[in-house]
């Protein structure tokens, strides 16, 4: 392995800070990222490593891997988390330069979340479209900590029950987004007899997604024990790429999206395009990342179970759904 | 003066399927299936399997007329994917007939008895809880979508070499 260079960043103009954790250190100028290991340098575009960034916190590192992209990305083992440079990219794996670091999940999510709140700029909401918000670029000013702290919403039975997550209205700050105007607000009727008014429970569905105020962001609706409708709005590009560590289904409930399928060593194998009804499973062993053209409405179906944990770490876990 | 969007939805006689192009890789792997395709082309009220996760399913369901009545030891929910659809609730008057340890839905006798608990009206996109123990039936004026949150049981129809892309 030849050395290792490193760009030149002075923190005294930019404003910005220097993180480290373990050996990675972190470091951001007007335009770019500096993500540095023992075995390299690699550097991204800022606006691509904060909306990468901003997702693996909200989710909690997620399920398996959350590549920023082909060659940065974290590996969740609940509890701990992998963080590695290459080592899902072939060129860097046979160059030896591949780097990987296990990290417990509470240093790294503190970490990653002051990171965020010092790198993302007054203006940049890194869960927006990018017609929907200002720039990451520039030197230091002010910060967006109210958005990247806000919370999405999990419903334990379905949303708009009584106790359970709120229904989004223009009272609550969530309007109908600009995409979505056309999408009808009514209400479903319910006409309950006398003395089973509070049985009787249903919602719009299609209002409520239309009125979500992020993108690739999902949330949950309705709960069949660890069964999880996890719907969520989409529009441009998923900001990072999911290899997920078991099986996840997609269906697509308006417009359409573009899923670009890469291996788990960054090699494309697959476009699958979804529109409207479209139902398609994503294998535990690849990566997706999905290109939305319009804003849509996208259900994520995700088991929750325990007991997937389980056969993860014994390696039981079927890498596709469903064999005919 | 903003731009105007169109959101595009689909119904049951109105659909246009993706798919998935494939360069090295397999795309039965993808169970690549359309809700609104197998609504058209199934028979009323079958409960067909469209997306599985261990025993967890959503099902695609062609409503058509009245269904049979139904009842489920669990939650289920049910969205209408295109047109308008009645659900209509019943209290069972005989909840033995439930096996708590019995997963998905299964149909009841015609002249099952119980207590009207009211009805919900669903148009595009709504969502509707079915409650668990409580026995449910459909209505459609018109043949339409629904999409079911369950768990696999025994009126649950596996016909994944039918409906997928292969
Ligand atoms: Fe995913």
């Amino acid at each position: 392995m030849t050395s290792v260079i490193k760009a030149t960043v002075d923190n005294s103009v930019s404003g910005y800070q220097t993180f480290t954790v373990g050996t990675f250190s972190f470091n951001r100028d007007e335009y770019f990222a500096y993500i540095n290991c023992p075995n390299g340098e690699y550097v991204m575009s800022i606006d691509d490593f904060l909306r990468a960034l901003m997702r693996d916190v909200a989710w909690g590192f997620f399920y398996g891997t959350v590549a920023f992209d082909d060659v940065f990305g974290t590996i969740n083992h609940y509890g701990n988390v992998d963080m590695y440079m290459g080592a899902q990219h072939q060129d860097w794996i046979v160059s030896e330069r591949a780097y990987t670091e296990n990290f417990k999940s509470d240093v790294l999510m503190g970490v990653f979340k002051s990171i965020l709140s010092d790198w993302v700029n007054e203006g940049f909401d890194p869960f927006a479209a990018p017609q929907e918000t200002g720039l990451a670029w520039g030197r230091k000013n002010g910060n967006e900590d109210a958005l990247i702290d806000r919370q999405r919403e999990v419903a334990k039975r379905m949303v708009g029950m009584p106790g359970d997550a709120p229904l989004r209205s223009d009272e609550n700050g969530y309007s109908v987004n600009r995409a979505f105007a056309d999408v009808d607000q009514e209400q479903p009727i319910i006409e309950a007899m006398p003395g089973f008014e509070g049985e009787l429970s249903a919602f719009n569905f299609f209002g409520y997604l239309s009125r979500s105020d992020v993108t690739w962001n999902p949330s949950v609706v309705s709960v069949v024990r660890q069964s999880l409708f996890c719907p969520t709005t989409e529009e441009y590009i998923l900001p990072i790429d999911h290899g997920n560590d078991r099986c996840e289904w997609f269906l697509q409930m308006s417009d359409e999206i573009i899923w670009d399928i890469k291996d788990k060593e960054s090699h494309p194998i697959a476009t699958v395009t979804m529109r409207a009804g479209d139902v398609s499973a994503m294998p535990g062993d690849i990566r997706h990342q999905g290109q939305s053209p319009k804003r849509s409405m996208l259900l994520v179906w995700e088991n929750g179970s325990p007991e997937i944990l389980e056969m993860i770490r014994n390696g039981t876990v079927p890498m596709v759904p469903v064999e005919f | 003066m903003s731009t105007e969007y169109k959101t595009v939805f689909a119904s049951i006689d109105d659909y246009r399927k993706g798919g998935v192009q494939c360069l090295n890789e397999d795309p039965k792997r993808y169970a690549f299936s359309n809700l609104y395709e197998v609504a058209a082309t199934n028979a009323p009220y079958d409960r067909i399997v469209v997306a599985k996760n261990l025993d967890y399913t959503i099902e695609s369901v062609r409503a058509e007329g009245g269904s049979d009545w139904y009842v489920c030891a669990h939650d289920e929910f049910v969205v209408a994917m295109d047109y308008d659809v009645e659900v209509h609730y019943l209290k069972l008057e005989d909840e033995s007939v439930i096996d708590d340890d019995k997963d998905g839905a299964f149909k009841l006798p015609t002249n099952t008895s119980g207590q009207e608990m009211g009805r919900i009206f669903l148009k595009r996109g709504h969502m509707a809880l079915l409650p668990e123990k409580n026995a449910y039936r459909f209505h459609a004026n018109r043949p339409s979508t629904l999409m079911i949150q369950s768990i696999l049981g025994e009126e649950s129809i596996e016909k994944w070499a039918d409906i997928c892309l292969k």
